[in-house]
This record gives C-alpha cells, sequence and structure tokens, in this order.
C-alpha cells in the first residue's frame, strides 16, 4: 500500500472557495440514550471548515463540545449516538459507515488529538510502538519507513527521536501532548481534530503548544478543529470561531467578529469572564446561574434562565442563528433583522438552523 | 527494587503472622486439645513423637511459652512436623508428601484452565457489550458464585458417576486393579478419576474470573487511549487485546493470587466428596482423626503456598506493568 | 464459594461522559441523609431486574424462615416414618434413612441458616466498619497498622483456618460457628470500606462539618456512613452470602453441631450415608439446592448494588436512539 505523504500541498490560510470545503457538517444532531429517553447532547450543529482553516470552538463544561468532536469523528460510544445530520469529509458523508470504510480516513486524513495525553496514550506501550501500531494499520511495513516517519513526527514537534523507547509516564507533560500532536501528524492528514490539548498544560506550555501548531499548520497545510474552554487563549490563533451553548450554536463567524464584538449574551458573559491583562480594571463578572440540565427539554431559548437581557418572548420561542454582518447568532435580539441583518455574509457560513 | 523489597517484607510479615498463629491457637482454646489426643494415642507413642507434641502444644513440659516458641520455630524451618497420629509412625512430612502432588496436579491444572478461559471469556463479553454473550454471561456467573462447591461436585458425581456411569468419582486411580506406575493405563486411569473433580473446580471458579476481567474490562474499554486507538483505525482485534486487555488485566493479577484462598477452599471440598486423595482430604481426615500435627502442618502448608502465590503475582504485576519497572 | 465478584468499587469513576442528568431526591432537604440514601436504594432495587429477583427469593426465604410450621406439618427431628421413602405426596422429598421427613428438614433448617446469614453477616459487617472507616478517618499511624492488620488477614486463607479453628473446638453449636466466622472474615469488606471513606474524606461536606467544630466520631457516625449506605448493604450482603456458604461448609464436613437441623447439617448425614449412591440423592441435593439459591439471592442483590453504584456496569438495554445513516 501506499507510504507516508510526506510531501502534503498545504492551502494557504483562508483560501476558500477554491477546493471546496474540507468538513461540511450539515445539522448534525447527537443523542445520548439515558433511563429517562433520549438526550439531545448536540442538537443541529452545521459549519464548513476549508482547508488549512483554524476553527475554535468554546464553551462551558457539558455544552456538548467534546461530543461534537467525537461525533465528527465517529468515535461516538454507546449510549451515544449521532441521530441526524450529516458530516461530509472531502465530499463523503462519514455518518452511517462501517467501521472498516472508516479505516481509510482514520489518521490518514483525519487525525485527532485529545485533552490529556496521559490518558489518551496506552501507558503500557512506548511511544514509538504506539507510532508504529498506527502505521501497520494502514499498511505501512518496512521497518525502516516506520522508525525514519516517527523520528520525522518527533523532530517536527520539537522532541529527541531517542523517546520513541520511552514509556508515556516518563516524559513531562508537555512532551507527552506534543508526542500526540506528532502521533496526529504522522500521515499529514487534512484535518486534525484537537479536544482541549492545552487544558493539562500550565500558561507557559500552553502558548508553546499553540505556538507550534501553527507553525505546524503554515508548514503542513491541515485544518485545525480545536475545542477549549478559554477562549482567549484560542482567539490569538483561530480565524473562525464558535461558542456552543446547551448543544447548539449560539454564536459562529470570523474570529475577529465574535471575539471582538460578541452578541450573544452568553458569548459577551463569556468575554466579561476573561479580563484583559493589558485593559482597563473593570469588575469581574461571571455567568449567574448553572448549565442547563438538558434531559429536561424546555419552551425557548436555553440560555433565558440565566440571560440578562432575556425578554418575554425568550422562554416561548426557540430562536434560530440569525445573521448579523458577518456572524450568526441565535438570539431574539436579532431576529427582526436588527443590527445589519442581510449585511455581509461573505464571512457567514453554514445554513440558518431551521426549528 | 524497592517495590519488591516491600512486598517480600509482606509476605515475611504474614507468614510469621501465620506461624504464631498455629502456635499459639491450640494454647489458647478452653482445655488444651491436645492433652485430649495425647490420652487417646496414650501408650502408643514413642518418646520422640511424644517430644515432638511437647513442642508442638506445649503439653507437659516445664519450658517457658517464649522456648517452646523458639523451637517450634526452628523445627518448622527444619522441616519437623512431628509424626503423624492417625498414620502412625509416619512423620508428617511423609504423609504430606503423598497427598501434596495429587492436589498440586488438580488444582493447578484446573484453576490455570479456570483461569485462561475464564479471563478470555471476560475479555471477549465485554468487547461485545450488548451482545449475546454478555447479556447471558454475568447473570449465569453471578448465581453460579454463590452455589456451594460441594454441591456443584455432588451434582456431577450424580449425574455423571452414578446415574450415567461414565466417570469414576472416588480416589485417584483404582486402587484394586491399578498400582501407581509409569505405565499408560496408570496414567489414563488417573486422568479418568480427575477429570469430574476437575470439572467441579473449573466448573464453580470460573465465573471469578469472567466477572472480574469484564468488570475491569468495561471499565478499561472507557479509557480515552481505547478511543484513541480507535481514532487511528486499528483492527479491532489489536484494541481488544493490545489496548484493552492488557490494562485491564494488570490489577487482576493480584485478584487471581488473592482468589487462591477461595480455590483452596474448594479444593479442599471437592477432593472431600469425591475421596480425592489430596491434601484437602487429608486435612479433613487429620480433622476427624484428631490427628493434630497433621493438621496443623497441612494448614502451615496451604497458607504459605497461597502467600508464595500471591508473591509471585504481586512481582509478576510488578514486571508486566513499565509504570512501576522503570520506575524502581 | 468462589472469590467475592467485585465490580469496580461503588467509589469509582462515572461511566462514558454523557450529560448528567439531575437526579431528583424524592426526599425534601429536612429528610436526614440516611433515609434519603435508603428510599434511593428501594427505587433502584425495584428498577433494576436483578435486584428484583434477589430480593424476592430473599422474602420467600425469609418468610419459610419465620412461619416454618405453616409450610411443613411435620417434626423434623422424629424419625417417626419409614426410612429411605422417595418421593411422594405425604413426603414431598421423601425420608432420610433415619426416617425423618425431609421436607420439614429443608423447611425448618432455613431459620438455622437466615439466623447465621443475618447475625453473621451483621456483625461482620460491623467489625469492618469499625475497622475500614476508622483506619480511613485516623490516617496516619492508626491506618497504616490497621491497614498491615486488615491485609495480612486478608492474605491468609479464611476457610481452612476456620477449619483448624472449628477442630480445636471439637465442633461447635450455631453460635460458635458465627462468632468464628465473624472474627476471621470481615477483611475483605472492611478494606472496600475503607476506600470509599478514603475517597470521601476530603468532600466539601466533611470539611463544612469540621468548619462548624462537630467532633471526630459525631462527623464519622453522622455524616460519613449514612453517604455510604449503598456500599454498607452491599458489604452486609458479601458478608452475609460468606457466612451462609462458610457455615454450611464446616456443617458438611462435621464441625456444626450435627443435631441441630440445618442445610448444612442434613448433607453431612447425606454424605455420612453415601446418600446419593443408595439411591437418595434428594438428601444432598435438596438442601444444596437451597443453598445455592439464597447464595443467588444474595449475589444477584449485590450485584445490583454494584450496578447501581457504578452505571458503566449496567446492562446496554435502554431507551434505543434511532441511529441516522
Amino acid at each position: 500500500m501506499s507510504s507516508v505523504r510526506a510531501d502534503a500541498d498545504p492551502q494557504p490560510p483562508g483560501a476558500r472557495g477554491q477546493a471546496g470545503p474540507v468538513l461540511a457538517v450539515r445539522d448534525l444532531s447527537v443523542a445520548y440514550a439515558m433511563d429517562r429517553g433520549a438526550v439531545l447532547a448536540v442538537d443541529r450543529v452545521s459549519f464548513e471548515l476549508y482547508p488549512g482553516e483554524f476553527l475554535g470552538i468554546v464553551g462551558e463544561s457539558g455544552c456538548g463540545k467534546s461530543t461534537l468532536l467525537f461525533a465528527i469523528a465517529q468515535l461516538l460510544a454507546s449510549p451515544a449516538a449521532v441521530i441526524g445530520g450529516s458530516v461530509d469529509f472531502k465530499g463523503v458523508n462519514l455518518v452511517g459507515m462501517t467501521d472498516s470504510r472508516l479505516t481509510a480516513v482514520r489518521w490518514r486524513d483525519m487525525s485527532v488529538v485529545m485533552q490529556s495525553a496521559m490518558n489518551a496514550l496506552n501507558p503500557v506501550k512506548s511511544i514509538g510502538s504506539q507510532f508504529k501500531d498506527a502505521m501497520k494499520a494502514h499498511g505501512v511495513t518496512s521497518a525502516d519507513e516506520i522508525a525514519g516517519r516517527s523520528a520525522e513526527v518527533l523532530r517536527m514537534v520539537g522532541i529527541d527521536p531517542v523517546h520513541l523507547k520511552s514509556f508515556p509516564h516518563q516524559l513531562s507533560g508537555g512532551m507527552r501532548q506534543r508526542s500526540m500532536i506528532a502521533m496526529a501528524l504522522l500521515f499529514t492528514p487534512d484535518l486534525v481534530i484537537m479536544d482541549e490539548p492545552t487544558s493539562a498544560l500550565d500558561v507557559v506550555a500552553q502558548r508553546s503548544l499553540m505556538v507550534q501548531i501553527k507553525n505546524l499548520q503554515a508548514e503542513l497545510g491541515f485544518a485545525v478543529i480545536f475545542v477549549t474552554h478559554d477562549m482567549s487563549l484560542v482567539s490569538h490563533f483561530s480565524q473562525r470561531l464558535m461558542v456552543m451553548y446547551a448543544g447548539q450554536v449560539a454564536e459562529w463567524g470570523a474570529t475577529r467578529s465574535v471575539f471582538d464584538t460578541p452578541r450573544h449574551p452568553y458569548s459577551i458573559g463569556l468575554m466579561d469572564a476573561f479580563p484583559s491583562i493589558k485593559g482597563e480594571r473593570v469588575p469581574l463578572t461571571g455567568i449567574p446561574g448553572r448549565p442547563p440540565d438538558l434531559s429536561r427539554r424546555q419552551q425557548g431559548c436555553w440560555f433565558a434562565p440565566r440571560c440578562p437581557q432575556v425578554m418575554a418572548v425568550c422562554t416561548e420561542t426557540n430562536p434560530d442563528l440569525y445573521p448579523v454582518r458577518d456572524a450568526l447568532v441565535r438570539c431574539l435580539l436579532y431576529a427582526a433583522g436588527a443590527d445589519g441583518a442581510g449585511a455581509d455574509r461573505a464571512g457567514a457560513d453554514g445554513k440558518a438552523g431551521g426549528d | 527494587m524497592r517495590f519488591a523489597f516491600r512486598r517480600a517484607g509482606f509476605f515475611l510479615l504474614t507468614l510469621w503472622i501465620a506461624l504464631t498463629i498455629n502456635f499459639l491457637l491450640p494454647r489458647l482454646m478452653p482445655g488444651n486439645p491436645a492433652l485430649a489426643m495425647v490420652s487417646k494415642f496414650h501408650g502408643q507413642l514413642n518418646p520422640q513423637a511424644l517430644h515432638a507434641l511437647e513442642i508442638l502444644f506445649g503439653i507437659n513440659t516445664q519450658t517457658s511459652l517464649w522456648q517452646q516458641y523458639v523451637t517450634y520455630l526452628h523445627n518448622v524451618f527444619t522441616g519437623n512436623f512431628g509424626t503423624s497420629m492417625s498414620f502412625y509412625p509416619a512423620s508428617v512430612r511423609s504423609v504430606i508428601g503423598g497427598a501434596i502432588w495429587w492436589t498440586v496436579g488438580l488444582v493447578g491444572v484446573a484453576t490455570v484452565l479456570a483461569f485462561v478461559l475464564g479471563t478470555g471469556l471476560g475479555i471477549v463479553s465485554a468487547w461485545r457489550r450488548g451482545g449475546q454473550l454478555d447479556s447471558v454471561v454475568p447473570p449465569v456467573f453471578v448465581i453460579a458464585s454463590a452455589v456451594p462447591y460441594f454441591w456443584v461436585a455432588m451434582v456431577l458425581v450424580l449425574i455423571f458417576g452414578i446415574s450415567l456411569h461414565w466417570l469414576p468419582y472416588i480416589g485417584g486411580y483404582n486402587v484394586s486393579s491399578d498400582t501407581p506406575s509409569l505405565s499408560p493405563s496408570y496414567f489414563g486411569d488417573v486422568l479418568s478419576h480427575a477429570l469430574l473433580p476437575a470439572a467441579a473446580l473449573l466448573i464453580t471458579t470460573i465465573g471469578t474470573w469472567i466477572l472480574t476481567m469484564r468488570n475491569a474490562m468495561i471499565t478499561t474499554l472507557a479509557e480515552d487511549y481505547v478511543r484513541m486507538a480507535r481514532a487511528k483505525g486499528l483492527p479491532g482485534r489489536r484494541i481488544m487485546l493490545d489496548y484493552a486487555a492488557r490494562n485491564a488485566i494488570l490489577p487482576n493479577l493480584t485478584g487471581f493470587a488473592m482468589s487462591l484462598g477461595f480455590v483452596v477452599s474448594g479444593a479442599i471440598l471437592i477432593e472431600y466428596v469425591f475421596n480425592y486423595p489430596g491434601v484437602g482430604y487429608m486435612l479433613l481426615q487429620a480433622v476427624s482423626g484428631e490427628d493434630y500435627p497433621l493438621m496443623q502442618a497441612l494448614f502451615l502448608l496451604i497458607t504459605v503456598a497461597v502467600l508464595v502465590a500471591i508473591l509471585i503475582a504481586d512481582i509478576a504485576t510488578a514486571l508486566l506493568d513499565p509504570r512501576t519497572r522503570t520506575a524502581g | 464459594m468462589s472469590m467475592p465478584i467485585s465490580g469496580v468499587s461503588t467509589a469509582g469513576p462515572a461511566g462514558p461522559a454523557g450529560p448528567e442528568p439531575a437526579t431528583g431526591a424524592p426526599a425534601g432537604p429536612a429528610a436526614p441523609p440516611a433515609t434519603r440514601a435508603l428510599s434511593r436504594m428501594a427505587r433502584a432495587v425495584r428498577s433494576n431486574r436483578k435486584a428484583t429477583v434477589g430480593a424476592v427469593l430473599l422474602g420467600i426465604f425469609i418468610l419459610v424462615g419465620l412461619f416454618p410450621g405453616l409450610i411443613a406439618h411435620d417434626n423434623p427431628n422424629a424419625d417417626a416414618y419409614a426410612p429411605r421413602l422417595g418421593i411422594s405426596t405425604a413426603h414431598l422429598l421423601g425420608t432420610t434413612a433415619y426416617g425423618q421427613d425431609m421436607f420439614a428438614q429443608v423447611i425448618w433448617g432455613t431459620r438455622n441458616v437466615l439466623i447465621i446469614a443475618f447475625v453473621a453477616g451483621l456483625a461482620t459487617t460491623g467489625i469492618a466498619v469499625l475497622v475500614g472507616v476508622a483506619a480511613a478517618y485516623l490516617g496516619g499511624l492508626w491506618d497504616g497498622s490497621l491497614s498491615l492488620f486488615t491485609d495480612v488477614l486478608l492474605v491468609i486463607p479464611i476457610f481452612p483456618l476456620l477449619i483448624v479453628i472449628a477442630a480445636y473446638l471439637h465442633g461447635g453449636t450455631t453460635i460458635v460457628l458465627i462468632l468464628v466466622i465473624t472474627v476471621t472474615s470481615w477483611s475483605y469488606t472492611a478494606r472496600q470500606l475503607r476506600s470509599q471513606a478514603l475517597s470521601l474524606r476530603n468532600r466539601d461536606f466533611l470539611a463544612a462539618a469540621r468548619v462548624r467544630g462537630e467532633r471526630r466520631l459525631y462527623i464519622i457516625v453522622v455524616e460519613v456512613i449514612p453517604t455510604m449506605t449503598s456500599l454498607l448493604v452491599a458489604c452486609f450482603l458479601t458478608n452475609a452470602l460468606y457466612a451462609v456458604l462458610f457455615a454450611s461448609s464446616l456443617q458438611f464436613i462435621g464441625l456444626g453441631d450435627p443435631n441441630t437441623v440445618s442445610w448444612g447439617t442434613m448433607l453431612y448425614w447425606a454424605q455420612n450415608n453415601a446418600a446419593l449412591q443408595t439411591g437418595q440423592p434428594m438428601w444432598a441435593i435438596a438442601p444444596g439446592a437451597c443453598i445455592a439459591v439464597l447464595g443467588a439471592a444474595f449475589a444477584l442483590l449485590n450485584y445490583a448494588f454494584d450496578e447501581i453504584g457504578n452505571p458503566a456496569l449496567r446492562s446496554v438495554r435502554r431507551t434505543r436512539v434511532k441511529r441516522a445513516g
């Protein structure tokens, strides 16, 4: 079978429209089968991702972002299952594909980096043997090739290849995380999905890891979906930003738009929770209340109980995604075309969620 | 290395406590039971036997408790367990020597089989959650774990031995027609006599392995590195064995040795039902014959065997887990 | 009588990550934690099939043990009948080699077995709680020595020890059996309780109690123990099960009191009279089956409690979501 693609043809970031999206998610919904009935964890999420783009997804714990990632990568396990929508990866819908057909896509074209490398790496196997497993699973059999490529990806992330013989517990947290990234790049995939890869690291290591990811992306041209709860961290590195709440897309658009001028009251609350180290001193406000219990479906907007700008209509009508300049916002404040509806949509993507 | 020392230390401590319990028990009982035994066998004992009894049980002696203790320990470590009352004048050591191989063969083989089969079934059962195997296995074996060993043995005797006449159910070999030799017919005889007891042991112990392995696998399968392995597109078999089972089994190994204590209990009862001439059967013979020297020695033997097994399992776990191996 | 099956301990992590449905507590905030825990358990037992079967079986045995005279009309001890009779309507299980009605023996024997199960089970659990929770809560040198003691006792094989002790005592009455079993078999559950108590030690509500100035003993009894209710019940079930198995085994090999009416002693007499070979299989099979069923009841309830404590182990047969694609 073919060997690893070391000669990736990188697309310049933001070069959309030339090659079609790498990933097109439409109305994706995921439910968990619980004792009391099905609970909707991801509710009709749609977006498109172009080659070389960096998409950040932020939200509180339990908002469904990790579930969304696993759903895209077809890694859900019972009791969770995709119940609707499609995930078009390079034109092919992955939802419902059998494991044997998925194997062709897995890791060669789409790879995953998980939150805690200590948990995501098999503790009883050396780093090198885990790299080897991945390569052998995709038809690379020559020992030389395996050794060569393993050393190459480790060097790419700044780790001495001697650590191929090391076990996960022998590496530092930052090194473990970087070796996971190295592993994700073995076949120079088109898309790398990252689930909070920096959450387990200290601030300094976080930053250096992000810079490294960005450099690799520039060099190899893969697209990135980056899930985190740290809005400020990802906003420095992403082109598009999606805010999730209660399994739905709350706000979605170009990072500069969503980060600099958040419109959804939840996004505004998230911004206010992260004071700027350079800006003025402002009182720290959190978002009052607690995340909603998704097993209790209710009428109206999920965020209404905690929203500082709640209106009477918010508890009756479920908001759709409304276009606001170059973003989409799921808030009734923008329903009737307030604040530039229908204006520049060149930066916004995805369908408005129907109800 | 430090880990190995700690485990060895624990082993020695437990050994010492077991020895001390053995020493103190008869002395703590109301009315030293050994006295009754001695008077029962009075007249038949030669001076050495009597002396050994004094040391073991502290009767008719002027020496202090501490002195008795020291002598007792010395005897134990030189292998002097005295003379057997019920097999007089054979020494306890020779009686045990004759019985021990029967037990090692029976229990050893049956347990290894049960462990291998049980662990395998547990792995597959957890891997195919919700499948047919998994819905049948847990309830069946949970119930099986509550069934007394000897009852299973009896049922087997009833069905296969008495009703169907398929297999023999008494003794280790047919004493009336065969004598121990290296002939194939003798081996065949031994094998056929071992079948039912081994089956009883297998049936009653396999449930534990299946269920503990299954439960450990289920927890391991929820781990991130298993999900990661799926994400890498690794073949199912490799994930099941190399990523899940290898991690799930590590804590199981020590459990294996710990449960040897229960396996031994079962073996005692099963040997009793089948009159199988092993160590367990000897123990119960000693009990009914009030042959305390033999009984004590057998208790020590069983305890030490279990302790050694646990020590080996501990060390094996440490060697297999790179986290302890490299950290030292 | 195999090794206790432990699901991952009840203090373990939750199963596959999913949205957390709020578990509504039925009793109001005024109800003490113990009552809340018990009612939650009662609900769990009703909804879990295994637990229900186990509970029903146990209930049947308890009823039989309380009112044996209603079911069996013969005196179990009287050798009033012709020996070795087969099964008939007059003698549902036949008669023994001594002319006693077997059915009556099985029914009346239930009482002895249940007494052993509950008394020994409770006493053993009591000791286990004392040692386990004290070790976890006192910490330091206390924890070290208590744990070491527990571990040593855990590793020494219990049944042979029981045999030796009972042999020296020349067998014993039910009380002696209960005592001997209690003294030797608390270590396994003590370890389980200790590890859960340890995991609870640093929880917020305990810190709050400490800050309020409550004394240690108060905290242990009033705050910690009620939180461990479900594990306590599971431990009781384990200990009751082993008490039954150990006691019957001791009686079987003749170390119980052969004159008490119990399942184990029936087996003893059956074995002594070569019941299987002489065409009276019921003499051995019936009491053995009863032990097995009672044990199964305890084991099922115990297994169900493991599942209740660790949702990851539950059988996958819930509301199905229709998959897309």
